[in-house]
């Protein structure tokens, strides 16, 4: 317990630093926030399009649709906000600099996380709560105490999932320096299907994303259970709630993923 | 007890050649080929050799960076890769090539973190910043961020960083590289001092074998993964670096020299390279060789630690050639 409030400490000292470091150019810290802001709903613009030609997607009203964008676009800039400069990981790698990280007395991962953070990614993070506002304003729920509860713990899990995906992705590059590409297929493209109801897509995809990738328990299934919906796809309905358990095993996967990686690390140089 | 040990420690690479457009040759490099020495707490040593003579994976192998492939290694009694985190507390390590500090923040806030980063307690930290301060004046660019320091400036606050916890043990590998003679000569003197006065055990690899004359009594050689020399220095230049090289150019190309104490071992139109014993004079030698043939330059070469090595390395090949490859497919 001691250990984490530290570890807490800490990363609000590295993440401190670091904002303090891209507050010295504001100006460009406030385009960016803004751009992020901006573009972001283009994304979800995407979206509107869509439903201009069409009444309903799969069984899913334009508002049902917002919520799992919502949804699963908060897990994601949560995730990106966090532990978005992993990407630095495959530059580390080739150049050797990730000895630093070995050589120090703090965990591998927490400090790659610590390495960096973009306070700009927060312009992400609130146009995702803005479509969150929209969906839940819009959209009919009968709420009860366990539809909020859900609600309220998704997103974190949502996060931890998508963030279990990314780190366990980026591994590869402990193995073969220049896979990274295949990394991103899986992490940007996973959040990218977790914005639509996964039975508009088929089976082996679907499969892909509930059972390999399982970016299907960021949103849709939640989602489901939240809006009182029958699954269209009448999977068993315990899937609907099993999310933070997915996400713990997630996590119980990646961390095993990243032990043996971090021990194929070869270095770099004589 | 012994502060480092290792027993027969080997570390093979695994790498792909491409051979042809699609196919890959895989091929196993023998960085480290059974490796057994021991350095005891309060030594100074130096790790020499030549280029991808696997001192570096060692050095990597000792502070829980790299996995052995094989063989024991146990460094303040801790297993390096197992129990990295242990050991990250008791050791120090600076790397001269590479930067540890926060690139964009004053020295002063990265010595702030890694005080945090390593737990070290107030006063402990207070104490020994203060005395870096001073044995490396920091002072005039404590407050600059890392980016804009001179490379002699970065190596002092470098190494302060890697000592600001109380490390028994200092690993450096190429400290004083690309540092022009009083830089390095600052770095040297401090970490005699924190040797003399902390009791740090010091392991640095370096092609400077001034730095090894400064600073350590015990040198390691190594050459394709293998302990070829483990001794004293002084014993080391009796053996093989007793000769140095005058370089003379002569007014006009001339046949070889014959000159007392000197022999000449190679020609190259007007100059000529003289080998000479360390005891004999330099000045009497040139006075010979002017004494012979008009005289256009000259200059001393000391023998450095690639000849050296080299030497030692002309010594043993006879010896190893019987030996297995060390790269096999």
């Amino acid at each position: 317990m001691a250990d984490a409030v530290d570890a807490a400490a800490l990363y609000a000292r590295l993440s401190i630093a670091r904002i303090r470091e891209q507050l010295q150019y504001r100006t460009s810290f406030a385009l960016q926030t803004l751009g992020m802001f901006a573009i972001s709903f283009l994304d979800f613009a995407a979206i509107l399009v869509l439903f201009a030609n069409v009444p309903q997607l799969g069984g899913w009203s334009v508002s049902e649709v917002a919520l799992l964008y919502a949804l699963s676009s908060l897990a994601f800039s949560l995730t990106d906000l966090v532990i978005g400069h992993l990407d630095l990981l495959p530059q580390m790698v080739r150049a050797g600099t990730f000895d630093l990280i070995l050589v120090r007395p703090r965990g591998t991962l927490f400090q790659l996380v610590t390495q960096d953070f973009q306070l700009r990614r927060v312009g992400k993070i609130a146009q995702s709560i803005a479509i969150l506002a929209y969906a839940l304003a819009t959209v009919r729920v009968d709420w009860t105490l366990e539809r909020a509860a859900l609600l309220v713990v998704i997103v974190p899990a949502g996060a931890l999932i998508f963030g279990s995906i990314w780190v366990a992705a980026i591994c590869i590059v402990f193995w073969t320096i220049d896979a990274n590409e295949a990394a991103n297929a899986v992490t940007y493209g996973g959040s990218f299907f977790a914005q639509y109801p996964i039975n508009i897509y088929d089976r082996w995809l679907r499969r892909f994303l509930a059972y390999v990738v399982p970016t299907a328990f960021v949103a849709y299934f939640p989602a489901l259970f939240i809006l009182g919906k029958p699954d269209p796809l009448g999977l068993p309905a315990w899937l609907e709630v099993s999310t933070p358990l997915v996400a713990l095993m997630a996590a119980a996967v990646t961390a095993l993923i990243w032990r043996a990686a971090v021990r194929h690390y070869q270095s770099a140089g004589g | 007890m012994q502060l480092i040990e290792l027993e027969d420690v080997r570390k093979d690479f695994v790498v792909r050649r491409p051979l042809g457009r699609l196919r890959r040759e895989r091929v196993v490099v023998r960085a480290v080929d059974g490796i057994t020495l021991s350095v005891e707490p309060g030594s100074i040593v130096g790790y020499i050799g030549p280029n991808g003579a696997g001192k570096s994976t060692t050095i990597k192998m000792l502070t829980g960076i790299l996995v052995p492939s094989s063989g024991r290694i146990r460094v303040a009694g801790f297993e390096p890769t197992r129990q990295r985190i242990d050991l990250a507390r008791r050791i120090g390590v600076m790397f001269g090539q590479r930067i540890t500090l926060w690139f964009d923040l004053p020295l002063i806030e990265s010595f702030e973190l890694l005080r945090y980063i390593y737990r070290v307690p107030a006063e402990r930290y207070e104490r020994n910043l203060r005395a870096f301060r001073e044995l490396l004046e920091l002072d005039p660019f404590l407050r600059t961020p890392v980016r804009q320091l001179s490379l002699g400036q970065r190596v002092r606050g470098e190494v302060a960083a890697a000592l600001l916890h109380d490390p028994e043990i200092l690993f450096l590998d190429e400290p004083t590289i690309g540092l022009d003679v009083v830089a390095k000569q600052r770095v040297r003197e401090f970490l005699v001092q924190a040797n003399r006065e902390r009791g740090l055990t010091v392991m640095l690899t370096t092609h400077d074998l001034a730095d090894i004359e400064r600073l350590s009594s015990r040198i390691l050689i190594i050459d394709h993964g293998r302990l070829i020399y483990d001794g004293d220095v002084e014993a080391l230049k009796e053996r093989y670096g007793r000769e140095r090289i005058l370089i003379v150019d002569l007014v006009e190309p001339a046949a070889p020299l014959r000159v007392d104490g000197g022999r000449v071992i190679r020609v190259e139109g007007p100059r000529q390279w003289i080998a000479f014993e360390r005891g004999t004079s330099a000045a009497a030698l040139t006075a010979a060789v002017a004494a012979q043939a008009p005289l256009r330059d000259l200059a001393v070469e000391e023998p450095d630690i690639e000849d050296v090595v080299r030497r030692i390395y002309g010594a043993t090949a006879t010896a190893r050639a019987t030996t297995e490859r060390s790269s096999t497919a």
